[in-house]
């Protein structure tokens, strides 16, 4: 099982991804956004969070234009798995890769902090191993989470299974941090090969450190 | 010659900065402020004369990188 990790400038969460993966027995290789290839045994393709040439213009915006990204297109394209955590999200969305946006939060502040999550969808590889309704407890940090579709949009993620994981309180109740339409914090495309949430599941690998939640979300890949 | 291009949210599309910034007036007394609306400006120097050349490599611009249109839109002035 080989997990590839994008890298740009600014970037930071792409060790503490490596470390999950590898927590987990996955190989990981890390990519810098220069290079023009995926390694062919690529079984999971991550754009891992952080920030992408300082964010400038939106984030993500300019992150489109790396010499990876074609070759990210391609994967996908194919039927290739991605994940985008965080900025990696915003970069799928971005790109056209996954619908919507996000925006500034509505509060207009950077959020740090653990929140809690339920899954709304299964029938998908990255959360399998989980039933719908479960809730989950993942760090978030960032600014531009905000997630908005508009209403056809919104309809179409709701027929189709795409939306993941929404923002709740512990009992599965909403509860929106940030402003997200239909308080969403992760979807996937309708081919349910791309996924993007904007909470860190690997940040939430250790128990002591808080939450060992993303242990069962990325098994779900390493099963497949 | 300029272009001088313009990047707001959507109508219908919650401006949060805006809301604060008409929040912010507010509280300094400007009561008649009605609607803020908080957006962004790129100016952009071409090397080019042709102004129907230039409106179109600028709209083509704001298509694939300046707007992200499934939030912003833009408008184009070259001067």
């Amino acid at each position: 099982m080989k997990i590839s990790i994008l890298q740009f400038p600014g970037t930071n969460c792409e060790y503490d991804t490596q470390y999950a993966f590898k927590k987990l027995g996955a190989e990981t290789e890390i990519i810098w956004h220069k290079s023009t290839t995926i390694p062919s045994d690529t079984n999971l393709l991550v754009v891992a969070g952080g920030f992408s040439y300082g964010d400038y213009l939106r984030s993500g915006a300019i992150a489109k234009f790396s010499p990876i990204m074609s070759a990210v297109k391609k994967y996908a394209d194919k039927g290739g798995k991605v994940l985008g955590i965080c900025n990696g999200f915003q970069v799928l969305t971005e790109v056209g890769l996954l619908p919507g946006a996000l925006k500034r939060n509505e509060g207009l502040h950077f959020i740090s902090k653990h929140h809690h999550l339920t899954v709304q969808n299964n029938d998908n590889t990255f959360l399998e191993n989980l039933n719908v309704g479960d809730v989950v407890n993942l760090p978030i940090a960032h600014h531009d989470g905000n997630y908005y579709i508009n209403e056809e949009g919104l309809a179409e993620l709701r027929e189709n299974g795409q939306i993941l994981l929404t923002y709740t309180d512990t009992n599965g109740e909403p509860k929106n941090p940030n402003g997200s339409v239909a308080s969403i914090a992760g979807v996937c495309n309708k081919e349910k090969n791309i996924f993007g949430l904007m909470p860190h599941p690997e940040r939430a690998m250790e128990s002591l450190l808080g939450s060992d939640d993303g242990i069962k979300m990325f098994q779900g890949f390493l099963a497949s | 010659m300029k272009a001088i291009v313009n990047v707001f949210l959507k109508a219908g599309v919650l401006d949060s900065q805006g809301k604060a910034v008409h929040h912010a007036l507010h509280s300094l007394k400007f009561d008649n402020v009605e609607d803020v609306r908080v957006g962004k400006q790129i100016i952009l120097k071409l090397n080019e004369t042709d102004k129907e050349k230039a409106m179109a490599d600028v709209t083509k611009m704001c298509e694939e990188l300046l707007a992200n249109t499934v939030i912003e839109d833009y408008n184009i002035e070259l001067v």
